[in-house]
């Protein structure tokens, strides 16, 4: 069995009288995808900004990649990789650039730096495209390098917000394959999305409703557990009676 | 303006409609023609970039095409701007509301605008209406996603449009939300409003009469879902093992395959008939990936999805 | 009728519920008037100045009686010996000297030249020559008045005169100033605002697709501004006539009527910028960069356009600011009539024709 690389025990955070995430626990084996669900206002955003070391939790425990989430969060941002569909990338720089940039953030080397840049733009095929604007190319192109470059400083866990809404079904599957290579390599990578479509390619999936855990099992076993053909169908079955809603 | 609608013909005709942008460098739409009959629930489905904005916007008279014909509701939608503009509904893609009016205000606004009045039309939102009535001194912006989604339906309703058009409704939207959405659709359908939606969802697809799967700018494919599904010419197995990455692969490493795509957990397979010594089967599938090493092997024989069906036009389309 | 009256009741309730607007709308003109008025002003009050009367006369002191008696300052003796001028300069925080030399009367006499030094610390060069200016002015007055009591007729007078503002108050040149800037800011940066805010939040295209006329879209965003900064117009002239104790010396009537013309000339500006933007950022950086710093630089009211260079004062013939201060200026604290100002006022409105012209023409009723 691979090592545990986060790991919650009856995490919470209030704001106020609101109880945003409810005593929530589980873990998360090196090298899994795992899928985070919830509908808006069901406390995704919220868990996952305590577990990348951005909001301190109000109770429970936690640890990522070993260091907790109390007492290290700076050693957490070192160890994870960040992605959401919404914003990664600078629009108004090359390819290179970009790349340039977030190795420079993640204290690389000059010389790291170059040499990741090129491995990485071989890997995704981007050598005509170096010197072009990010915001120039196609969205599933941008997709992959944005993960690559959440990738850029080897991290241990990847975030991922909703990555692949609205791209064609081909190139999604081409950044799942990159998603899974990671993950073949011993990265894990945590998925927070609402897309149901994107949780089926998930190992395990969590379904969050009003801020605590409703369901946790491989995509596969939810479906027979709730007798339903999708996991589309799954999530309507457990999160039709959620009481909050919002964006 | 002089033209009159004809209630008989279809609701919405496109003749080799074309599109392009910056001095015709970038390629929206190209030569699209598909109609949609009065009272059809058609699905324009494609991802982002597929053109299908651009489309919502010629057929609502916003932009002019360069290349091609259209009509709305039996009127030109370049010469007859103003006679469409007061008989379509519209929901942009990025249609947010007026966040700082309530409820009430936004569709009173949208009812005043299309000279119309929330009671003349009152049966047609009544159950999409009703939802919202207990949030209606609340502002828009402190609506939940699904909720404002109701709210611009009827917004879009209250002057009971001819044809409805509804650019990427769905997106952004939670799986229930999106369930409820669409029940909405089938009722209003029952009223005999023709609509036109958009979605980059390949499983919303089947919610619709007809079809039109859209890639790059064409329409590749335009028929009822079943028939679009049923049209798949080959035969689909899905095939699963314990570790689905490194099978996908080994599968397509066999010379017996002729695609292979993930599906979730699963892989979706189709063989060669042709061009090889021996049409394999489902025993030399799972012989060949055990011989590979796989555990729990176990291959079945599936009805292609739309998405199957997707993916296979976007092969031959590139080719 | 109906729904262009909804329409403008509609932008109403989004004024009167961000909170941020209404204090730009509201809080900006009384902020400005304010700090004009009491903070900024190059106006100068009860000034520290030193006096050195070397002659002890009767001139030298009857014009000590006139300095002593202004409200500018604040004078007190020194006693004489020009080594302590440097000393007091230094250590006193004294602003200025007058020193009156020996002789000073018999000098004015006979020889009808006499010499009065003023001594100022230009380390702040604009207090420094008001205060000197100031000065002048006192001491030309007791010229005046002596050429009125004794019949000399060769003495010759150094005629300073401050023309409409005797007392040298700040409030006259900023006022007008303030209302071309709080306009031109309220009226540019609103409207652009109000319609590139339709534009981000995609109810543009449901209002052009609509049977409602593209047209009136314009006339509903810009009607409530308009009348929002007329209301602008009248806090200002209020605050100035009874907070800074400067009364309109014209016809309010044509001030408010060259302000309406001011105010549209601005809308139609701001209109233009909606046409040409895409998000409420670049509409407010345009309405910022380009329109507040040309206001502010060009109008004539921080610095005099008659220092220019050349160019620069070509250039400020475009900004319809610089016609509106002159019209302002003239009937406000001139007191002259519409004869005194048509040319200025038929520019302006010459300009606000060109831009609604021009914005309306770049106002699509399609989105490309």
């Amino acid at each position: 069995m691979h090592d545990v690389v986060i790991r919650t025990q009856e995490l919470s955070k209030h704001f106020g009288a609101f109880v945003a995430v409810d005593k929530i626990s589980f873990d998360v084996p090196a090298g899994e995808i795992f899928g985070f669900l919830g509908a808006n206002g069901a406390g995704k955003t919220t868990a996952m900004r305590m577990l990348s070391g951005l909001s301190r939790p109000t109770s429970g425990a936690a640890t990522v990649a070993g260091f907790d989430v109390f007492t290290q969060p700076e050693e957490i941002k070192r160890t994870i990789g960040y992605m959401s569909q919404k914003f990664s990338l600078y629009e108004d720089l090359t390819v290179r650039e970009n790349i340039t940039f977030f190795g420079g953030i993640y204290g690389l080397s000059d010389s790291a730096i170059k040499e990741k840049s090129d491995l990485l733009i071989e890997q995704l095929g981007l050598q005509g495209e170096v010197k072009k604007l990010v915001g120039s190319l196609p969205l599933g192109w941008k997709q992959k390098l944005a993960f690559s470059v959440a990738m850029i400083h080897d991290p241990k866990i990847v975030f991922l917000d909703e990555p692949t809404g609205g791209v064609d079904p081909l190139t999604r599957r081409q950044f799942w394959e990159l998603i899974y290579a990671a993950a073949d390599r011993g990265v894990t990578i945590f998925v927070t999305t609402h897309y149901m479509d994107e949780a089926e390619y998930c190992h395990r999936v969590s379904i969050m409703v009003d801020g605590a855990i409703k369901a946790l099992d491989t995509p596969r076993d939810l479906k027979q557990t709730y007798q339903a053909p999708t996991m589309d169908a799954v999530f309507y079955h457990l999160a039709r009676g959620a009481q909050r809603s919002a964006d | 303006m002089k033209s009159t609608s004809n209630p008989t013909s279809n609701a919405v005709v496109l003749n080799g409609i074309g599109k392009t942008y910056e001095n015709g460098a970038v390629v929206a739409v190209h030569d699209v023609s598909f109609d949609v009959r009065p009272g059809e629930l058609f699905g324009l489905i494609g991802p982002d970039g597929a053109g299908k904005t651009s489309l919502f916007r010629i057929l609502t008279t916003l932009l002019l095409p360069d290349a091609g014909t259209a009509t709305v509701a039996g009127y030109d939608v370049v010469k007859d701007f103003r006679a469409i503009r007061g008989i379509v509904g519209y929901m942009p893609g990025k249609f947010s509301l007026y966040q700082d009016l309530s409820v009430e205000e936004n569709v009173n606004f949208f009812a005043t605008l299309f000279g119309t009045s929330v009671d003349e039309n009152y049966d047609l939102i009544r159950d999409i209406y009703v939802q919202l009535e207990p949030f209606k001194h609340r502002r828009a912006g402190k609506l939940s996603g699904g909720m404002k989604q109701k709210l611009a339906l009827c917004c879009a309703l209250i002057h009971k449009p001819h044809v409805l058009f509804l650019d990427e409704p769905t997106t952004g939207v939670d799986p229930v939300s999106r369930k409820e959405f669409w029940e909405m659709l089938q009722r209003l359908k029952e009223q005999g409003i023709a609509i036109l939606i958009s979605t980059p969802y390949m499983d919303e697809a089947m919610m619709c009469e007809r079809i039109a799967l859209i890639q790059g700018g064409s329409i590749m494919s335009i028929d009822t879902p079943e028939n679009i599904m049923q049209a798949f010419p080959a035969t689909l197995y899905a095939v699963r093992a314990t570790d689905a990455y490194h099978l996908r692969m080994d599968l397509l490493a066999e010379a017996f395959t002729e695609s292979c795509h993930a599906f979730g957990d699963e892989v979706h397979l189709t063989l060669h008939t042709e061009g090889i010594a021996k049409a394999a089967g489902m025993e030399d599938v799972v012989a060949a990936m055990r011989a590979r090493g796989h555990a729990d092997v176990e291959i079945r024989e599936i009805a292609p999805s739309i998405e199957d069906c997707f993916i296979r036009l976007m092969g031959q389309h590139h080719a | 009728m109906n729904q262009l009256l909804t329409f403008i009741r509609k932008e109403f309730l989004h004024v009167l519920r961000d909170r941020k607007t209404l204090l730009i709308l509201f809080g900006l003109p009384i902020v400005q008037i304010l700090l004009f008025g009491f903070a900024l002003t190059n106006e100068v009050r009860n000034a520290n100045i030193a006096i050195i009367d070397d002659a002890h006369d009767e001139a030298s002191r009857s014009i000590i009686g006139m300095i002593a008696a202004s409200r500018s300052f604040h004078a007190h003796a020194l006693p004489g010996g020009h080594s302590s001028i440097d000393e007091t300069f230094r250590s006193s925080g004294v602003k200025l000297i007058v020193l009156f030399p020996a002789n000073f009367n018999t000098d004015l006499m006979h020889t009808q030249r006499a010499r009065v030094q003023i001594i100022a610390d230009a380390s702040d060069p604009n207090t420094a020559s008001t205060l000197t200016t100031y000065v002048s002015a006192i001491i030309a007055d007791y010229q005046k008045a002596r050429v009125q009591t004794t019949s000399l007729p060769y003495t010759i007078s150094t005629n300073v005169r401050m023309l409409y503002n005797p007392q040298l108050k700040g409030a006259p040149n900023f006022v007008p100033g303030v209302m071309a800037l709080v306009l031109m800011l309220v009226c540019v940066m609103m409207t652009s605002i109000a319609i590139v805010r339709e534009k981000e939040l995609g109810t543009m295209e449901i209002l052009l697709v609509s049977p409602f006329k593209p047209m009136l879209v314009i006339v509903a965003k810009v009607v409530p501004y308009l009348l929002l900064s007329l209301v602008n117009v009248a806090s200002i002239l209020v605050l100035s006539v009874y907070v800074l104790d400067l009364p309109v010396q014209g016809s309010v009537v044509l001030l408010v009527a060259v302000s309406t013309v001011f105010i549209i000339t601005s809308l139609a500006l701001g209109l233009l910028i909606s046409t040409i933007t895409n998000s409420q950022q670049t509409a407010m950086l345009f309405s910022m960069m380009g329109m507040l710093l040309p206001t502010t630089l060009f109008s004539g009211f921080m610095f005099p356009i008659e220092n220019m260079p050349l160019p620069l004062q070509i250039i400020s013939n475009v900004v319809p600011a610089r016609w509106y201060y002159i019209i302002v200026k003239s009937v406000m604290i001139k007191g002259l009539g519409f004869t005194a100002i048509w040319r200025e006022l038929l520019v302006l409105v010459g300009m606000t024709g060109l831009l609604i012209v021009i914005s309306l023409r770049k106002f699509k009723v399609r989105l490309a």
